[in-house]
């Protein structure tokens, strides 16, 4: 998607993150979505170093109230040449407008670009019920269907036959998960008790075959990037964080895919669509699956990192289910080591951003489940929707 | 008594779908089709997406189709559904037609598998005909 048109120095590098608390949804009666937004932005610029004054960019993806003017307005930052935002579902364009951040620096539109996501769902009302005016309603809504934790399960129902998956196999995902959120104090469940495999059975069924603990936290929260050039990031105070590759794309004729009329073609409909990105992203970093051993990837429901082992080659097609339950993403030393933030299922649900927010501390090697010398994360949004994106972030 | 409460919400019908519904209403299932080149296409669109043609046709859904996928769903993501759940949704394929594919429901349980063979049938909701489906027991 990017090129390198101006030599090295115009490498585009993360050099902030920030964060603001993260509780459940509600948690924030006293301050609006806009002052989260705000507040997460403010400390990526003090991560930084970069003043605010010398903001010059926003980028963002759907769903998004937030837009650039009223955060210039609201943060005080410069004069404004970039505002962007990838179309799509929710959390598919995360790593996207991580990607639209790169071109606007490495193209010299822009020298430093924020990408923001705030959220408050007690404000805002909640992405997984019937919201009026998603695309394809008039062909979902009158048949009950409403909502992402039914529009996955449709997907994950057919993936998990065809491929003999089990509860089993989803709660692996689910326990990970919690393991890490257990070692990351900003978690909403850091301090939850213990899940057991039979509480987890037990669990009640949002839509089969999603239980309720194989769904996402609802959160109230805003995280925030900065992303420069690598120039510039060499005199800042944080380790340079190279974006060696970003991708947004999917394949022809899907549509919103899973979150649409399921009419995506026949022989990629059990897959993430995001084969396409994988090549990209192999081609550009210069590095494959093999050299990668931690990734941050969408995880709304359980299922959906499945997609993401098999698109990026980690497994073959179909072939998750026993990459995961021989250890491939847990234990001590996993091939590939999972969310380690905790994800959207222990840590907090911002989108897909908080995602790469943990795979730039992980770079950094500030990750609370470290993985030791990762001078490369793999940062993938959702899954099984269109338009996807992914990253891969290194050391300078 | 329709399979879903009469207050779920109803199709927001636009240009490009008013045909669709159209023969809803006239109990007929229909999909578009490329008067060109006789691609099925749903949901339907201003341009056939395989030769680009304008001309749309379209074509009545066959008696039979197969299930492709399914869910039961067991929290109301809306408040109309809430005496329903569980409810069912599946996704109806119809390969003979390219695997053109709909969204609708079961009339006749929970108890479904996927490429298990249904028929459609006529239930109505909120006054509209609504296209869903019964099992064909072998």
């Amino acid at each position: 998607m990017s090129r390198q048109v101006r030599g090295n120095g115009s490498a585009a590098c993360i050099v902030g993150i920030g964060q603001t608390e993260y509780r459940k949804w509600g948690g924030f009666n006293d301050r609006t979505e806009f002052s989260l937004a705000c507040e997460a932005v403010k400390n990526a610029a003090d991560d930084s170093g970069i003043p605010l004054t010398e903001i010059d960019g926003f980028a963002s993806f759907a769903n998004d109230f937030n837009e650039s003017q009223l955060l210039q307005l609201g943060l005080g930052t410069g004069p404004l040449r970039f505002s962007g935002a990838q179309w799509g579902g929710g959390g598919a364009g995360a790593c996207g407008a991580v990607a639209l951040a790169k071109m606007a620096v490495e193209s010299g539109v822009a020298q430093n670009v924020v990408v923001v996501r705030g959220l408050a769902q007690g404000q805002r009302g909640r992405f997984g019920q019937f919201r009026a005016g998603r695309p394809f309603s008039n062909f979902m809504s009158p048949f009950g269907l409403f909502g992402p934790p039914q529009m996955l399960a449709l997907f994950a129902m057919r993936y998990m036959k065809q491929y003999n998956v089990t509860a089993e196999h989803l709660a692996r995902i689910v326990f990970n998960a919690r393991a890490k959120a257990k070692q990351n104090p900003s978690a909403i469940f850091h301090h939850a008790p213990p899940l057991t495999l039979d509480a987890y059975l037990q669990s009640r069924w949002i839509s089969e075959p999603f239980r309720l603990f194989d769904c996402t936290l609802e959160t109230d929260g805003a995280c925030a990037l900065l992303v420069t050039t690598l120039e510039r990031a060499r005199d800042l105070r944080q380790p340079v964080v190279r974006i060696l590759a970003a991708a947004q794309g999917g394949n022809a004729g899907w549509g919103n895919g899973a979150i649409g009329t399921h009419t995506q073609p026949f022989d990629e409909y059990t897959t993430g669509n995001h084969a396409g990105n994988a090549q990209h992203l192999y081609a550009e970093s210069g590095v494959g699956p093999e050299d990668i051993r931690v990734a941050q990837v969408y995880d709304n429901f359980s299922l959906l990192p499945f997609f993401a082992l098999e698109d990026y080659g980690f497994c073959a097609r179909g072939e998750a289910a026993e990459f995961i339950a021989s250890g491939g993403i847990d234990g001590a030393a996993p091939r590939l080591a999972l969310n380690t933030s905790g994800g959207h299922l222990a840590e907090a649900y911002l989108h897909g951003l908080n995602h790469v927010v943990e795979a730039t501390r992980q770079v950094r090697g500030e990750s609370t489940n470290q993985v030791a010398d990762a001078d490369l994360c793999l940062a993938v949004s959702s899954l099984g929707i269109a338009p996807t994106s992914a990253l891969i972030l290194g050391r300078a | 008594m329709s399979y879903l409460p009469d207050d779920v919400p109803a199709p927001d019908i636009n240009a490009d779908d008013a045909p669709f519904w159209d023969h809803v209403g006239q109990r007929r299932l229909t999909f578009q089709c490329c008067a060109d080149c006789q691609y099925v296409q749903h949901p339907p669109t201003p341009f056939c997406p395989k030769c680009h043609s304008t001309r749309r046709n379209w074509i009545d859904a066959p008696e039979f189709g197969e299930v492709f996928t399914y869910t039961i769903t067991h929290h109301p993501s809306h408040p109309s559904v809430k005496p329903s759940t569980p409810y069912n949704i599946v996704v109806v394929d119809y390969p003979e037609l390219g695997h053109v594919r709909l969204i609708s429901n079961m009339v006749d349980g929970n108890d479904i598998e996927i490429g298990m063979k249904v028929r459609l049938v006529w239930d109505e909701q909120g006054g509209r005909p609504m296209p869903r489906f019964e099992r064909v027991v072998p």
